[in-house]
């Protein structure tokens, strides 16, 4: 029987085949980020994705002989703010040699640091105030990128293999969680703070669909309440935040399913397909390499000295946890989601700044949530205030105040401008109230069978109204205004 | 000598994980040579070192930092000259199985 066949719920896998156990999946996160520098980590070609391929490109990265690797001092800034944003200890550290044979690396060894890493022992914080360890977040260098040609695409059927080294030697950050993720859900919760924390802090530019993010989900299963990891598998090439859900979901389901059926989880690779939602197992963990780690002889200790680190601390930005924190505390009806999103399109200094200018907090909210998806853009804070102003002096519809604000955004301004270019003169209450009148006397049929307490009516004559008035009335104020008459 | 130190099979493992193809006669010779290097490393471990830290690396100095500004690059063309197989401005090389280690 196939996993899905079982119709276990996803995120918590609840009854397999068995019937009964309760299982808990947990979930370990490896997640690699490509550091922001203009070079690579031990060169001087540029770090940049995409282009044609082998043109950034030095003896170094290419491994020539008689090269030597020289630290990139701006990668070792960037990996100690990643490291003081997940407070983790920075220490001093040593590069290692991994040693494999593969032609994404041509010197046939990747440099990363081993036993002694840069930073160690930190955590991070989900939005829900749960707290994920952090093992370690080390620095290495990233390997060059082969495309598997000929066999339909299919790794095991190609005919050869082009290898592309513009990535090889682009600096990393690994960052190591420990097992405590217990979902598919605080799992995506997980990826999506450490990606704004990495964005925040102008370590990387978190993008997954360019590989920038990568991230590898180690997956066990274990009947509720025990304390013992089951055997994992670890789980390659997740590209968004969705089929790291997927994954992980379906994984836990193959899982309980293999153990609910008596058949041990061997420890494996396994391959996420996107494209057919499962995934498929790579090469055992038993054949696994010995990399015979050694420290690298062309690189010397780095240690950082504790007034550079601090320094470095000093000039951190509000992290997103913080930036939560004080839109929350300025917005409290806030939903905890909303104050989130907020923050994850950067429009909470906005918001902030809106609301310290008079604005209605829910107001510049609603806004912020519903009307500004892509971002801001030209919207300056007084003008976000301002249009909310005029919201709340019924000046302007809702429906009115979202298409200024689409304009304010397009080319900025002030909202008055915007609103009168839109042709949106505020209607008088009197010139509202006159039309009402000559419309329930037009429709009386309509009329006399709302007062009898059809409540669709209602719709109809809010329709009339704005028909006559090309949407220039607030929606809000006609209902009251019929409810008022209602004989 | 001690007793022995590496085994025949390990010797052959360590072998094949570098590449290596040897013949019965040089993985015996290895074998032993790779012994005798063991016991040496048996003595050096034999030395209370209590108090002292590792040596990683001969040269008393750290953090050897270059900034970060873009230098020269290799030509593609000359590099690609080099390579015994080509296409598309990468390098062309047998079917590579599975994934990277």
């Amino acid at each position: 029987m196939s996993a899905d066949a079982l119709g276990v719920p996803g995120g918590v896998p609840g009854l397999g085949a068995g019937g009964g156990t309760e299982w808990e999946t947990v979930v370990g996160l490896e997640v690699h980020a490509e550091l922001a520098t203009e070079t690579k980590l031990f060169s001087a070609s540029r770090n940049r994705f995409g282009g044609e391929p082998n043109t950034h490109i030095d003896p170094v990265s290419l491994g020539l002989p008689g090269s030597l690797p020289v630290l990139n001092q701006k990668a070792v800034e960037l990996a100690i703010r990643v490291g003081l944003a997940l407070n983790c200890r920075i220490q001093r550290s040593v590069f290692a040699r991994k040693n494999y044979f593969y032609p994404d690396m041509p010197k046939d060894f990747q440099i990363s640091q081993y036993d002694q890493p840069i930073n160690v022992e930190g955590w991070l914080e989900l939005p829900t105030g749960k707290r994920v360890g952090i093992e370690r977040a080390h620095l290495e260098e990233d390997t060059g990128k082969t495309v598997h040609v000929g066999g339909a695409g299919r790794i095991h059927e190609a005919g050869y293999s082009l290898v592309d080294y513009n990535r090889a030697g682009v600096p990393l950050v690994e960052i190591v969680g420990r097992p405590e993720l217990r979902s598919a859900e605080e799992a995506r919760q997980y990826v999506a703070e450490l990606r704004a924390i990495l964005v925040a802090v102008g370590a990387s530019d978190g993008k997954m669909e360019e590989g920038s993010l990568r991230v590898d989900c180690n997956v066990s299963v274990r009947p509720m309440g025990s304390d013992r990891l089951g055997t994992r598998c670890e789980i390659k090439n997740v590209n968004s935040l969705r089929s790291l859900g997927r994954a992980i979901e379906y994984e836990a389901r193959r899982q309980i399913d293999q153990l609910t059926t008596g058949r041990p989880v061997e420890q494996q690779t396994r391959h996420w397909d996107e494209h057919a939602g499962r995934t498929h197992a790579l090469r055992s963990k038993e054949e696994d390499y010995d990399y015979r780690y050694f420290p690298e002889p062309d690189l010397l200790p780095l240690d950082p000295s504790p007034a550079w680190v601090e320094e470095i601390r000093q000039g951190l930005p509000p992290l997103p946890r913080d930036r939560r924190l004080r839109l929350a505390k300025a917005v409290p009806s806030a939903d905890a989601g909303h104050i989130a999103l907020a923050v994850e399109r950067s429009l909470d200094d906005l918001a902030l700044a809106a609301i310290g200018g008079g604005g209605a907090p829910e107001r510049v909210m609603t806004h912020v949530v519903h009307n500004l998806a892509d971002g801001a853009g030209m919207l300056a804070a007084e003008a976000l205030a301002g249009l909310v102003q005029m919201e709340e002096a019924q000046k302007l519809t809702a429906t009115q105040a979202k298409k200024v604000l689409a304009v304010l955004a397009g080319k900025g301004g002030s909202p008055e401008q915007a609103a009168q270019q839109l042709g949106f003169e505020a209607m008088d209450a009197g010139e509202l109230e006159a039309l009402v009148d000559s419309l329930t006397a037009e429709h009386a049929e309509e009329w006399s069978r709302f007062c009898e307490g059809d409540a669709k009516l209602t719709g109809f004559f809010v329709g009339q109204v704005m028909k006559a008035t090309r949407g220039r009335a607030d929606g809000k104020a006609v209902t009251e205004l019929l409810n008022a008459r209602r004989r | 000598m001690g007793q022995q130190r590496i085994t025949r099979a390990e010797c052959a493992h360590v072998a094949a994980l570098a590449r290596l193809e040897l013949t019965d006669e040089e993985l015996e010779r290895f074998t032993g040579q790779l012994d005798e290097l063991l016991d040496h490393v048996a003595e050096v471990e034999a030395l209370d070192v209590e108090g002292l830290s590792a040596t990683m690396h001969p040269l008393a100095i750290a953090n050897v930092l270059r900034p970060d500004v873009p230098g020269a690059v290799l030509d593609r063309e000359e590099v690609l000259a080099a390579a015994p197989l080509v296409e598309d401005g990468q390098f062309r090389v047998p079917p590579v199985l599975g994934e990277a280690p």
